[in-house]
């Protein structure tokens, strides 16, 4: 670099860039949360949602699923599982006999422990995956295949 | 032979040797994981895959902050001209940060995750069961504690010292890393809060505040191993990192393309997170031209390949490989694919575990009062480590790439009712994940010879 850019004219443009940035940053934040709303449909989330991400969560679901294309990616996506196993009709009832059907214990076939849910924790699990299916997220993933 | 210039500098060494029991536990987790990609069923009763990769990623992040604090006590007393504020307290807060660590550690291992988050009170204070944030509450206010007596310490140092741009940059980054920490805090009941804020620990940490720490430590190496021109080397330090800041924070846009966001997003984030290369780009550039320009010859070879090795990596694995998955019409279809976790692991491993071992590489033998540089022998099988873990790396990456351009083919691409179920389709990826695994094992061997350098001495005359 020419002796004329200074180490100080760097320095500026460190400070200057990050701080500018970070402000359109936070600004650009402010107006996505004021937006979220009209995606996330947050009036629906019940008491039975809350506890079924509680439950999500303390089982370290994310620890092997993803979620809207971010956790593990040893199992399925989950973020669509209430369109891709039976939606309204069907969903429920799939999920609950999923649930207390695990491990599979297939030889060779990836495990999903068995978590050890009641009916009541099942249906919050899924109430919160049903919740999830319908957020708005810009049409991700691209097939029902998650 | 003590060649320490302060010898309270010395506190940095119990932070890398720790940093390395940790390391190993980290890539032999790895191993058994890889493992299970294909063997499904392997130890899966007595370790899941989902704790097997809770203790993988949580020690790596664990470690690589063990080696920039490490880091950090080394160099910041040298760039301040003074002793450390109190050895005594980066002492004790080395012992709570391990016990801590370790403590976690055996908690997701020794009882089921949901039993760990009932005893930890999470019910109180819910924190836990998020990607890379899974450790129990009480862990995390335990990091925040040992993260403010950290910055004090060194802020004290630094405010009766000199304060060289070097310094400044690598307090700027070890604050924001804790600052940016507290969004771990933050869980709300709505998820798609949850998620947004959650990048706000994980993108501003590793393509924000942690690039500031990965460049000060590198030019602290490069000032010490080629005698170049301090002013030269800090007014480029200053150039990359203004670029990673300009480019990342807006950048933090390529993972808000599908979450309950405006589509905006998928521009911003897009047109930010091309640009983020570019620094790290500039990263090699700058490394190879300081080495080229160099004003002595450094008894420390190993030391000047880390530093080269850190930046072409870093380039590569966030650069090139972060690039190919960026855009938002190619991320439509390789969001949380294979491609991701190749981009991933070489960016993780390029960018900060070399970082942490370029100074280790420089540190070590000065605080293991060896002198300037280990003997050559021991260099050459540090060299060995060096080659082994990077070209195993490189290959992981190359794998796991074709594995996840074999997924994106056959699982995104079609239409419903066409496309391949994701456990269908990991099927046919078995022969890339094997693959993947004698890489990985190929990394181990690099790991031992590494760890096995520190033990190396000189023959003895016969």
């Amino acid at each position: 670099m020419s002796e004329r850019f200074t180490k100080g004219m760097a320095r500026n443009i460190y400070y200057g860039g990050s701080i500018f940035f970070f402000l359109i940053f936070l600004a650009l934040t402010f107006h996505t949360t004021k937006e979220m709303p009209k995606r996330d449909h947050r009036e629906n989330i019940t008491e039975s949602v809350v506890r079924g991400k509680a439950l999500w969560e303390d089982n370290n679901c994310i620890g092997c699923h993803t979620l809207i294309g971010e956790g593990a990616y040893f199992a399925p996506e989950l973020a669509n599982v209430y369109d891709r196993r039976g939606g309204e009709a069907g969903f429920k009832a799939f999920f609950n006999g999923w649930m207390k059907a695990q491990p599979l214990n297939i030889p060779g076939r990836r495990q999903m422990p068995q978590f050890n849910l009641n009916d009541q924790e099942i249906d919050d699990l899924a109430e919160f995956l049903k919740w999830t299916s319908e957020m708005d997220d810009n049409n991700w993933p691209p097939n029902i295949e998650g | 032979m003590n060649t320490l210039k302060y010898q309270s500098q010395a506190v940095a060494k119990p932070y890398f040797v720790f940093a390395m029991i940790l390391f190993v536990g980290q890539i032999l987790f790895g191993l058994l994981m890889g493992l299970q990609y294909v063997v499904g069923d392997i130890v899966g009763g007595l370790i899941p895959f989902n704790v097997a990769r809770m203790v993988h990623t949580n020690l790596l992040i664990v470690w690589l902050l063990f080696g920039f604090m490490g880091a950090a006590y080394y160099l910041v007393p040298e760039e301040a001209e003074t002793e450390l504020h109190s050895p005594k307290l980066a002492i004790a807060l080395f012992w709570i940060f391990a016990a801590a660590g370790v403590a976690t550690i055996l908690g997701y291992l020794l009882v089921p995750y949901a039993t760990l988050a009932h005893i930890t009170g999470n019910d109180l204070w819910p924190t836990m069961g998020r990607e890379f944030l899974e450790q129990p509450t009480i862990t995390k206010i335990g990091i925040v504690v040992v993260a403010l007596g950290f910055l004090y310490n060194l802020g004290m140092t630094i405010l009766k010292g000199r304060k060289t741009a070097i310094n400044m940059v690598m307090m700027t980054g070890l604050i924001g890393l804790a600052v940016f920490f507290l969004f771990a805090f933050y869980n709300p009941t709505n998820l798609a809060l949850d998620k947004y804020f959650w990048w706000f620990v994980v993108h501003l940490w590793v393509e924000g505040v942690w690039e500031l720490i990965m460049g000060a430590i590198l030019a602290f190496v490069l000032i010490k191993v080629t005698g170049v021109d301090r002013e030269v080397i800090e007014k480029w330090l200053y150039v990359i990192i203004a670029m990673a800041l300009i480019s990342g924070i807006l950048g933090t846009g390529h993972h808000f393309y599908w979450l309950m966001t405006p589509a905006y997003w998928q521009w911003v984030g897009s047109i930010f997170s091309a640009i983020e290369p570019l620094p790290f780009f500039a990263m090699v550039l700058y490394a190879f031209n300081m080495v080229n320009r160099r004003r002595r010859e450094h008894p420390n070879k190993a030391a000047t390949l880390w530093a080269l090795g850190t930046s072409v990596m870093a380039f590569l694995g966030a650069g090139v490989w972060g690039f190919l998955h960026t855009l938002a019409p190619v991320n439509y279809y390789t969001h949380g694919t294979q491609i991701t976790a190749a981009h991933g692991h070489m960016a993780f491993y390029g960018a900060y575990a070399m970082i942490v071992m370029t100074i280790m590489s420089y540190a070590m033998p000065k605080l293991r009062g060896v002198g300037e540089a280990n003997c050559n022998r021991a260099q050459v099988v540090e060299m060995w480590g060096f080659w082994l873990m990077t070209v195993g790396m490189v290959f992981i990456t190359l794998f796991l790439t074709g594995a996840g351009v074999l997924q994106v083919w056959l699982q995104r691409l079609p239409e419903s009712g066409e496309a391949l179920s994701f456990m269908a389709t990991q099927d046919k990826l078995a022969i890339f994940y094997w693959l993947r695994e004698i890489a990985g094992v190929v990394f181990l061997l690099g790991l031992i010879a590494y760890l096995t350098s520190f033990f190396v001495t000189e023959k003895k005359a016969a």
